[in-house]
């Protein structure tokens, strides 16, 4: 194929520019341009949440949205959420409560959670078990997901008020 | 599960989406708004459309503003947007309902009212508000603007009155008197999924009786619609349990339920009874 | 039978410490297979038909395309068992003239990108004279039926059955039979990640890696090496992070051996990701069962006899290396459950049909058959007029070990106690007194228990009860303290979520006195772990744990011997913790690190007296042992529409020692979580011509946030001699007793309209249907 365009975004901070076709959705972008894999492809067609992505500050499906309509825009993936030496509040209360077992579909649920509390750090836990009801979990059961969401908020707001002085 | 190669077409005006759509739509080509739908659809590749127009980047399509005695919706406004009542009034507050109950939350950042009515699905929840509050459509192309009713709009399955170069540039709900009611009740396997049947009821109470009543089903027939036959049990009478239960009743009889292997057309009238009755109790609380 | 609380004495097992395995996976430097980048990708041209035979497959000129004809000198998956007049049938690793079921794959083809393999398989076209296929294993036995495998009588691959002598003796003395005639629908695992494999042929030494989403990387080398006719020192396998299995990444996915083929045939790197379609239509389904229970029973409710007939529709072809056996013959070997029943006569049958094929899912038929059996013990409580629970009371065993009626040997458990205990934390009193209000009100909660045991860590005794050609079983671990002081133990099990790096080490750091955070657990990778068995079966823990054990037993005792050189001390006056040998009632110590280097760079000191190095090797294959749980359900069953909502989940849970709760209890909740799925929303339907109509996850349905209650958790422990680390398995249990205690529940709920529901899922659709035939619905769909 010779349609591949050049795509402009910015990622988790960072300039970034992929060359790809029309058909290649964001998700694909991420993962196979530009490495970052720890977005996760689990159906590729909008339901399972795993693909999840900041666009914008708004989450929305990886796997639904074209790269190339990405351009201009920040993105933040699951692997600007945090490092494994500096794990953020949200990652933090997911390891303490075990909202994770075999880690696939964390991603998409992290940055989820993230553009949630970011938006809404008052969300409550029937706000939260609605907005994370998009997202599908196979090992969890969910219960230490809404944990550890409902105790990250407190972060959220800290830095809301730091914003606001 | 890729979708196969198109060409992406990014209009900045309305004027250039109508001539794309002239120029592209008989070779194939499509509009893609927030492609919730669309792109799961080519990923299966069930539909692989040559060209998509791209409406996401028009100026003046996010338009959501209240124009006289209806709500303006433009081509670009995503579900989201409705989360938090986006006019005071019970018009916000239907819709702020509402959307909650579509889809999911990442879906709703990026889905558009104008692309589910577009779409057609029979459980859409848009379609359903659509229908049952008599929206108006503005249909744009190259051959100028139309103004459809929703009665006209909607056909069946995913199938509407757009003919192949015009797109729907905008959705007109009339707005709400103060004192309207209404209640909205959905069934759905588990939250999120499509409706198997939903309602949506609004009315006035004039002296205790109720009056103007709407009572739209949802995903229960090729399309969603208004149940007159429901809606003239509701008219000049005081809201009751026994009223409520034959509103629910007329309504299950008046439809022609869709089937499938799950469902049959008595579970989908039972489904039509139950949601009917309940959005009815709904408008109450 | 001992049943104890918390606090072993021990420093590591018995805490929640945080996992090991999470920095990584929250932050997204996971390693999963489709995260490698290849050269070539490959693409499945599946067939669109259940059955018929291929007449021609056409592809686009210069397309790269694999079909059987090019695989001529593969061998097929053939799996074996020696009993039960198992047949052996082949499955060619393409299809080869024949399909058998819709999704079967008839040919490869690859190309530099996903996107480009998808557009050249869309292009190939494959023409099939299409045959009868037989989607339901009921007609599949009918006289006459067509044969989906040429070798089988009637469709049966298996058969077993086990009659108790003078059964009909006893049948005979029945007060009370009960008889359940119960469907269980197909259901598929569905792990977050589908299956995915990537082969890279290395030019210098003529070996492939052949990384996937297996949970069973040794028997993958065995079996791809098999097929292919080669060594298995020419072929590597990998199972990096593995995003969920359940069973479904247990069976050997051909698509793998091709790929290994291909990597060979191209010498270059190839890979598969399996997109969700293909994994709802074609990896591997379960849990299609009809099941046909009779129950006598004496004046005092004793269960005296249990008589059963199992069909389970295992699809076109048997799954290596269980063989489609493990369905059936599970059933027929566990169907009494925890209940004492000395007599028993049943049937067992696997049956092939034009569907996917079966393979092992968490809990494997016990989800099924322990639905069955409370559904046979809540309608003989309600034939006595008794609490379902006093009917389990007066039937539950409690004298260990307990032999069955079909041989199996029951060590210590706590049956009677964990319902006991379960009662009273639900208040089951409290809960009739709530019903009845509800219930005049015209609402329908209900309220279902379910006792079962589940039998984990069983080793090679157990398997080649069942004539497996191969027998898993042990399990081995290689426990190291390298000269920089840190500690890796490779390990054959090989975990996907179960957070056992963080177990082992726990029951490790106990042992050899180095905190866990030093021990890093190594698994997935055939170059660097000890020929094992992978995860299935609820067997890692005690399995691996075990020889984990014991070859830290081995370090220890080895670091005693060096520290009471280093020390002048004898050796049982000396502990290790905290990475150092101590002699005890001194401030004389020794770090075990500098032991280490001892050991490597100056053993000369030791002058022959221990031995260089510190690598110590343990073996575990233990009988078995038995967990066991009591699952309650609350519901409230929507009498409208047929919906259920739950209300409430409680589970008493013995999985012996718990090495770490916060991992136990993980364990319970996912599985109780799939069990309310597949009790409730979870089912693959085929269509009359074996078309499948749900393949996208918006009509397979798993549950979401909302679907899954507060669930409540309680332990108990009993310690068995069975475990020499005392800890049971537990992976199953949750998504084997939950399916029984949901259904139960909604019985109980609907009591008063005679009706019963006998079917999984129970969608609200049969529940309408069975309340619309009970003719005893409120009139008007008006609430009483």
């Amino acid at each position: 194929m010779t349609s591949a365009r050049p795509v402009h975004f910015t990622v988790n901070g960072a300039a970034a520019t992929v060359t790809v076709e029309p058909r290649t959705t964001l998700a694909d972008a991420l993962r196979n341009e530009l490495r970052l894999t720890g977005t996760h492809l689990g159906c590729e067609h909008g339901v399972c949440g795993a693909c999840t992505v900041i666009v914008d500050g708004a989450a929305v499906r990886g796997c639904l949205v074209l790269a190339a309509q990405a351009e201009g825009r920040e993105i933040t993936t699951v692997e600007g959420l945090g490092s494994a030496a500096h794990l953020s509040a949200l990652q933090l209360a997911f390891r303490k409560h075990h909202a994770l077992q075999c880690g696939f579909c964390t991603a998409g649920i992290l940055t989820t959670a993230h553009a949630l509390l970011t938006e809404e750090p008052h969300a409550d836990e029937d706000r939260i078990r609605e907005v994370i009801s998009g997202n599908l979990c196979r090992c969890t059961g969910y219960l230490p997901i809404i944990a550890a969401i409902m105790e990250a908020r407190i972060a959220y707001r800290d830095v809301q008020c730091e914003a606001a002085q | 599960m890729k979708p196969a190669p198109f060409t992406r077409h990014v209009p900045r005006t309305v004027d250039e989406v109508v001539s794309a759509l002239a120029e592209f739509a008989p070779l194939d080509g499509r509009i893609l708004a927030g492609g919730q739908s669309l792109v799961p659809i080519m990923a299966f590749r069930m539909a692989r459309p040559a060209h998509l127009i791209d409406i996401n980047e028009v100026e003046g399509l996010d338009r959501l503003a209240v124009d006289g005695d209806y709500l303006s919706i433009g081509a670009r406004v995503r579900h989201g947007a409705f989360h938090k009542p986006v006019i005071d009034g019970p018009l916000g507050k239907l819709l702020a309902f509402v959307v909650s109950h579509i889809a999911h939350y990442p879906i709703r950042m990026r889905g558009t009212f104008c692309g589910s009515l577009a779409h057609a699905d029979p459980a859409s929840e848009w379609c359903l508000v659509a229908a049952t509050l008599d929206a108006s459509l503005v249909v744009k192309s190259v051959r100028g603007e139309r103004i459809v009713p929703v009665t006209d709009f909607l056909e069946g399955i995913m199938s509407t009155s757009l003919a192949e170069d015009e797109f729907l540039a905008e959705a007109r709900l009339p707005l709400l008197p103060d004192d309207t009611k209404f209640g909205f009740y959905e069934f759905s396997r588990r939250a999120g999924d499509f409706a198997m049947s939903a309602a949506l009821v609004t009315y006035r109470l004039v002296d205790g009786v109720i009056a103007d009543a709407h009572v739209g089903i949802g995903g229960a027939e090729d399309r969603a619609r208004r149940i007159l036959e429901a809606e003239d049990v509701l008219n000049g009478n005081a809201p009751s349990p026994d009223l409520f239960v034959a509103a629910g009743e007329a309504a299950a009889n008046a439809i022609e339920p869709l089937e499938d292997i799950q469902t049959t057309a008595e579970y989908r009238c039972d489904l039509v009874r139950a949601v009917t009755r309940r959005a009815l109790e709904r408008s109450l609380l | 039978m001992t049943v104890h609380t918390k606090g072993s004495g021990t420093t590591w097992v018995g805490r929640s410490i945080r996992r090991l395995e999470d920095p990584a996976l929250v932050t997204g430097r996971g390693r999963f297979t489709a995260d490698m980048p290849a050269t070539h990708w490959v693409r499945f041209v599946r067939s669109s038909v259940a059955a018929g035979t291929i007449e021609n497959i056409t592809a686009p000129e210069r397309a790269g395309i694999v079909t059987a004809k090019d695989l001529a000198k593969l061998k097929p998956i053939r799996p074996m068992l020696s009993k039960f007049n198992y047949v052996a049938v082949g499955q060619p690793i393409l299809a080869d003239g024949v399909v058998r079921f819709t999704g079967e794959s008839i040919a490869a083809v690859y190309a530099p990108s996903k996107d480009q393999a998808e557009d050249i398989a869309d292009q190939v076209e494959v023409e099939i004279s299409e045959g009868a296929p037989l989607i339901d294993a009921m007609d599949a036995l009918a006289e006459g039926a067509p044969l989906v495998h040429a070798d089988t009588k009637h469709n049966v691959i298996v058969e077993g059955r086990i009659a108790t002598p003078g059964f009909e003796d006893v049948w005979k003395t029945a007060h009370k039979v009960l008889h359940v005639e119960a469907r269980s629908h197909r259901q598929n695992a569905t792990p977050m990640e589908t299956r995915a494999g990537h082969a890279a042929y290395d030019g210098s030494t003529g070996r492939v890696t052949l990384t996937c989403t297996t949970q069973m990387p040794h028997l993958t080398r065995t079996a791809v090496c098999d097929i292919l006719g080669i060594p298995e020192s020419d072929l590597r396998v990998v199972a990096p992070d593995v995003g969920g299995g359940f069973g479904q990444k247990m069976s050997l996915a051909p698509e793998y051996v091709l790929l290994v083929w291909l990597a060979r045939k191209l010498r270059s790197s190839v890979a598969w990701t399996e997109d969700r379609r293909e994994n709802l239509i074609a990896s591997f389904h379960s849990r299609d069962q009809h099941v046909q229970l009779e129950g006598a029973f004496d004046k005092s409710g004793k269960l005296l006899a249990l008589r059963g007939d199992i069909v389970a529709n295992i699809g076109a072809y048997s799954c290596f290396p269980t063989t489609c056996g493990v369905e059936p013959l599970m059933a027929l070997a566990e169907l009494p459950g925890p209940y004492d029943v000395r007599a028993y006569d049943c049937r067992s049958r696997g049956v092939m049909t034009n569907t996917c094929p079966m393979a092992p899912y968490r809990g494997v038929s016990r989800p099924v058959i322990t639905f069955v059996l409370e559904r046979l013990m809540d309608k003989a409580a309600a034939a006595f007029g008794i609490e379902p629970t006093e009917l389990r009371r007066r039937n539950l065993i409690d004298k260990f070990p307990y032999t069955s009626a079909t041989g199996l040997v029951f060590d210590d458990g706590s049956y009677k106690e964990t319902m006991e205990m379960a009662i009273k934390a639900i208040d089951l009193d409290a809960f009739r007194k709530r019903q009845k209000i509800a219930r005049d009100a015209g609402r329908y909660l209900g309220i279902g228990f379910a006792t079962f045991s589940e039998r984990t860590g069983y080793g090679s005794p157990a398997f080649a009860a069942r004539g497996m050609e191969i027998t898993p079983g042990f399990e081995t671990v290689y426990l190291t303290i390298d000269p920089s002081g840190f500690v890796e133990a490779r390990i054959g099990s090989s975990p996907h979520g179960q957070g056992l790096r963080t177990s082992l080490a726990q029951i490790i750091a106990d042992e050899i006195g180095i905190d866990p955070e030093f021990i890093k657990v190594v698994h997935g990778d055939t170059d660097r772990s000890p020929y094992g068995w992978g995860t299935f079966a609820s067997r890692s823990l005690v399995l691996s744990g075990g020889a984990s054990l014991l070859a830290a037993q081995k370090i220890r005792a080895k670091l005693l011997k060096m520290a009471s050189h280093f020390l002048e001390a004898a050796p049982e006056d000396i502990t290790l913790q905290s990475g150092s040998a101590h002699v005890i009632g001194t401030d004389r110590s020794v770090t075990i690190a500098s032991m280490a280097r001892a050991a490597y760079h100056q053993t000369h000191i030791f002058k022959g007296e221990i031995e260089p190095g510190l690598t110590e090797t343990g073996t575990y294959d233990p009988s078995g042992t038995f967990s066991n749980a009591c699952h309650v359900a609350i519901v409230e069953v929507d009498i409208e529409t047929g919906r259920v909502e739950m209300e409430k989940f409680l589970v008493v849970e013995d999985a012996g020692l718990i090495i770490n709760p916060m991992i136990a209890d993980g364990q319970v909740h996912g599985g109780v979580a799939q069990g309310i799925g597949n009790a409730l929303l979870e089912e693959i339907i085929y269509d009359e011509t074996g078309n499948i109509l749900t393949s996208t996850l918006a009509d397979f349905l798993p549950p979401t946030t909302h679907e899954i209650p507060e669930i409540e958790l309680h332990h108990v422990e009993t310690l068995t001699g069975n475990s020499i680390t005392k800890a049971k398995g537990l992976g199953e249990g949750g998504a084997i007793g939950a399916p029984a205690a949901v259904i139960s529940a909604i019985n109980d709920a609907l009591s008063p309209f005679g009706i019963s529901i006998d079917e999984m899922p129970a969608t609200p659709q049969r529940i309408r249907a069975a309340l619309r035939s009970s003719g005893k619905l409120p009139s008007n769909g008006k609430l009483a």
